[in-house]
């Protein structure tokens, strides 16, 4: 907890600071090519601009202080930051969450079938496809996925959350959650649609280096000793791959899937520019093109945040994996 | 076996636990959908490229925030559709006084607001009033930009205001005294900033609550969910989450009504998602698309318009910082330098032309015989030797990071604009900034010396061109530095007010003659058309010069 003020203060400093030494800024952005040398000059003023940094910051902090982080100025005009965040918030984390899934539903047993089969063509397959899903940029994927099942075939949306004629009842701010709870099945079916795109787009890193990992993780984990007295004991093939082999080699696959899920973030912004995805990456990505500083501040704060405890979970599911650390915690 | 038989208890136990959460969920999450609801007349959706400020069109000054509020409100004066000429809206005529300082307007009967609110002589005075009465932020030019760049000052009396006085007759006669005469009025009124609003309404909602918190402002209740207006759309929602604005018909219409029954907005920043949102038929049209996607979309059977042209694109030189572009020979040898003809035809969109002043020929005072600077490299040495400048250096300045209709490849123009000027012997530094990142800022106070910015006309004016360029000497070309810079400004200002038709438009023709060979403050290059495109099921979309389609006249017809 200590640790997470810490990066909480220190990135505060940072960002306010760093925002504010950039050229240019949020007058430029309000105002663009209808800008005059007196309506600037009055603006930079009203925003209180022209004040040293260090006073603007404990101007902010202060505020800050009372739950009063600001208002945007460039990605919605005139709502404070924090509701903007919250608002999309849910957005980023519904897409990140079907990415997630994706990937590890998808491949945590391709990678234990590759590594079963070395050298078949399942395993060839998944090496070669794994090197595309890294390198492949997701403006490009995302293009591709939209022009072939997008617009040459018809099957899915090509952005947004949901179909803008749908009448659908808002609870969570998750759309397909929102959905199933309000039973407005067309309404969840909808959003759904929309979600898969950009998640399998989102997904390609994460599943791809999840692959990879499980792999490699699950060849070393078979030649280990115990994997082959288990064998020699006559356990059947499927204890030995959930007790022995599977369990051994999730560890370095979790923690993994939690920088990947850290990562998730960066990879966010690009997916939700190119798929329209309300999420705090579009804010992130309009925010820094618009000098939104309210709304930078707040999402690269929280996400830090986010990032934080996300490698926190992963900690403390080692404990739940790993019986050797819950018993190394307990005699210490 | 007995630890298994554990576990599988446990995640027995957790499924039911799962199960019961999602039923309390369920029981405590209503649907809050309306049943019925009809759908004749069809619904549209148009791809935005940004989201709205907020729906207040006085607080408002940027095309996306407009293009929805065009749909729910009315001004005085309007716009005839696909052309930049005036006509009749809620007014049906307006006389003024002689010298040109009271104008009466006679109001058009049996219009009422969206509340059902009597539009009439009162109302209007009632949003001039609260126009002129703006205080604190409502008073700073982020958020009232027209009316300041307009009418001028508030009742605070801190600026001088164009506004005096505003009296309603009898319910269908308002009354409007100016301070001075100005050739822009009535057609400015035509601007959405000045659009009708309901009265009852803005009281209501307390629109004038807008409030400068930090950094940033905070709009009123009224601007973000209440926008009450004339037109023939009706404000529904704005679905942040989505991204989506849904506007309705509005069946009390006093004119032809509206034949979509509903018009959706949807925001889509990213350019190559709207193409393809447009071709997998997510939404029915979007504005702006790329002058590099034009052919592909009329090839893929889209209706692709491309708008008569109402910007201009210049180079701007400074005269602050580089004493040889004090220099008038300097600055044609610049001109004589650049081939706009190829420029034009190679790099600006199609329909794009050679501008030969400083705003297009349909606006007023448009001079045909102004000198003209045809592609000469030869001329342009010769110029410079004179000038005592044969081996010019200057900066050349472009903005990175942003397109605009004027300038829709800036990095492409920049790039014809330097070979050019090398052509001609001219040592080129290129200095390039994003645009809100540094560009603008340095412009402004006049920091680059030859740099390339433009204008997107906002109504039929001189005024509005060569008025906001050059009406004050305090400017991106520092004119303030040169002897001419205030007798620029003093003609430009004496044009404007002389009250006689005829003679404005000679002196405007002779602005612009002078501008072109005795001041030459910078260096117009074209004027180039944006375009809109619309699926092949939409009918009845008329593009305007001005960039301010109205949907009230559009249909789709489904493509079964």
């Amino acid at each position: 907890m200590l640790q997470l003020a810490l990066v909480v203060v220190v990135l505060s400093v940072l960002i306010f600071g760093w925002l504010r030494m950039l050229p240019g800024g949020p007058v430029s952005a309000l105002l663009g090519d209808r800008g005059t040398a007196e309506s600037r000059a009055e603006l930079t003023e009203a925003l209180g601009l022209n004040d040293p940094i260090f006073v603007q910051y404990f101007a902010f902090l202060g505020r800050a202080i009372t739950g009063d982080f600001g208002t945007s100025t460039g990605v919605s005009p005139g709502k404070p930051a924090m509701e903007l965040f919250l608002e999309r918030f849910p957005a980023t984390i519904e897409l990140s969450i079907a990415a997630i899934l994706i990937a590890l539903i998808g491949a945590i047993p391709l990678g234990y079938l590759a590594a079963r089969r070395r050298g078949g063509w399942l395993d060839n397959a998944g090496v070669v496809g794994s090197m595309i899903g890294i390198s492949i940029p997701i403006f490009f994927l995302a293009f591709l996925l939209k022009y072939f099942l997008s617009i040459k075939l018809g099957w899915l949306p090509t952005g947004g959350r949901q179909s803008p004629d749908i009448d659908a009842t808002r609870v969570t701010g998750f759309f397909v959650l929102d959905g199933l709870l309000t039973r407005e099945w067309d309404a969840a079916w909808d959003a759904l649609k929309h979600l898969l795109l950009p998640a399998l787009a989102l997904a390609s890193i994460p599943f791809a280096v999840i692959f990879r990992i499980t792999r490699a993780s699950v060849l070393d984990v078979m030649d280990e000793d115990y994997v082959r007295t288990a064998r020699s004991k006559g356990l059947t093939r499927r204890i030995i791959r959930d007790r022995h082999i599977l369990r051994n080699a999730m560890l370095p696959v979790v923690t993994t899937v939690g920088l990947q899920t850290g990562a998730l973030l960066s990879g966010a912004v690009l997916t939700e520019t190119v798929f329209s995805w309300q999420g705090v990456g579009q804010a992130l990505a309009i925010g820094f093109e618009r000098k939104d500083f309210p709304v930078l501040q707040v999402v690269i704060i929280a996400a830090a945040m986010a990032y934080v405890l996300v490698n926190l979970l992963v900690d403390l599911s080692y404990a739940v994996i790993d019986p050797r650390i819950r018993t190394a915690q307990k005699v210490s | 076996m007995l630890q298994l038989r554990v576990a599988r208890t446990r995640r027995t136990a957790l499924i039911g636990l799962a199960a019961a959460l999602a039923v309390s969920l369920t029981a405590c999450a209503e649907s809050e959908r309306e049943s019925g609801g009809g759908q004749e007349g069809g619904t549209l959706v148009f791809g935005a490229t940004g989201a709205p400020s907020n729906f207040d069109p006085f607080y408002a000054s940027d095309g996306e925030t407009f293009r929805v509020t065009r749909q729910l409100f009315e001004n005085l004066v309007g716009i005839k559709p696909g052309t930049a000429e005036l006509e009749p809206e809620l007014a049906t005529k307006w006389e003024s006084s002689p010298d040109g300082k009271t104008w009466t307007f006679t109001l058009r009967e049996g219009v009422n607001f969206h509340d059902g609110t009597p539009f009439n002589a009162d109302a209007v005075c009632k949003n001039f009033e609260r126009m002129y009465g703006q205080t604190g932020a409502g008073a700073t030019a982020a958020l009232s930009y027209y009316w300041i760049e307009n009418f001028g000052g508030f009742s605070d009396g801190a600026n001088p205001s164009l506004y005096k006085s505003c009296s309603a007759e009898n319910p269908t006669t308002a009354k409007l005294e100016l301070t001075r005469f100005t050739a822009t009025f009535p057609t400015m009124l035509s601007q959405d900033s000045f659009a009708m609003q309901s009265p009852k309404a803005m009281d209501e909602f307390q629109a004038n609550n807008v409030k400068a918190q930090g950094d940033s402002f905070v709009f009123s209740e009224y601007a973000r969910l209440h926008p009450t207006g004339t037109g023939p759309f009706k404000f529904t929602s704005y679905d942040e989450a989505n991204g989506t604005i849904e506007l309705a018909r509005n069946d009390q219409y006093w004119g032809d009504k509206a034949k979509l029954n509903k018009l959706i907005f949807r925001v889509i920043e990213d350019e190559t998602a709207r193409k393809q949102a447009l071709e997998a038929g997510d939404i029915d049209g979007y504005d702006f698309p790329a002058p590099a996607d034009w052919d592909s979309l009329k090839a893929d059977g889209f209706n692709l318009q491309i708008r008569d042209p109402f910007n201009i694109l210049y180079l701007g030189i400074t005269q602050k910082n580089n004493p040889a572009l004090k220099n008038l020979k300097v600055r044609q040898a610049l001109a004589y330098a650049i081939d706009r003809e190829s420029l034009v035809k190679s790099v600006m969109p199609e329909n794009s032309e050679v501008a030969t002043q400083f705003y297009p020929a349909s606006v007023d005072g448009y001079a045909d015989d102004v000198q003209k600077y045809s592609y000469d490299p030869e001329r342009a040495k010769q110029l410079l030797r004179e000038a005592g400048q044969p081996n010019l250096t200057v900066e050349l300045w472009w903005p990175s990071q942003v397109t605009r209709p004027y300038m829709p490849n800036p990095q492409a123009i920049f790039g014809a604009i330097k070979e050019d000027l090398e052509g001609a012997g001219i040592i080129v530094k290129p200095i390039s900034k994003p645009w809100a990142g540094g560009y603008l800022d340095q412009v402004e106070v006049a920091d680059a010396q030859l740099f390339l910015l433009g204008w997107t006309g906002d109504y039929n004016s001189p005024e509005n061109f060569i008025g906001t360029f050059f009406g004050t000497t305090e400017n991106q070309f520092w004119t303030s530095g040169s002897p001419w810079g205030q007798q620029l400004a003093t003609a430009i200002e004496d044009a404007d007010s002389t009250v006689d038709a005829a003679e404005r438009e000679a002196k405007y023709q002779q602005i612009n003659r002078d501008l072109m060979s005795k001041y030459l403050p910078a260096i117009p290059l074209s004027h180039s058309p944006p375009a809109i495109v619309v699926s092949p099921e939409v009918q009845g979309l008329v593009p305007s010069p001005l960039t301010k389609e109205e949907f009230a006249a559009v249909s789709v017809s489904s493509p079964e």
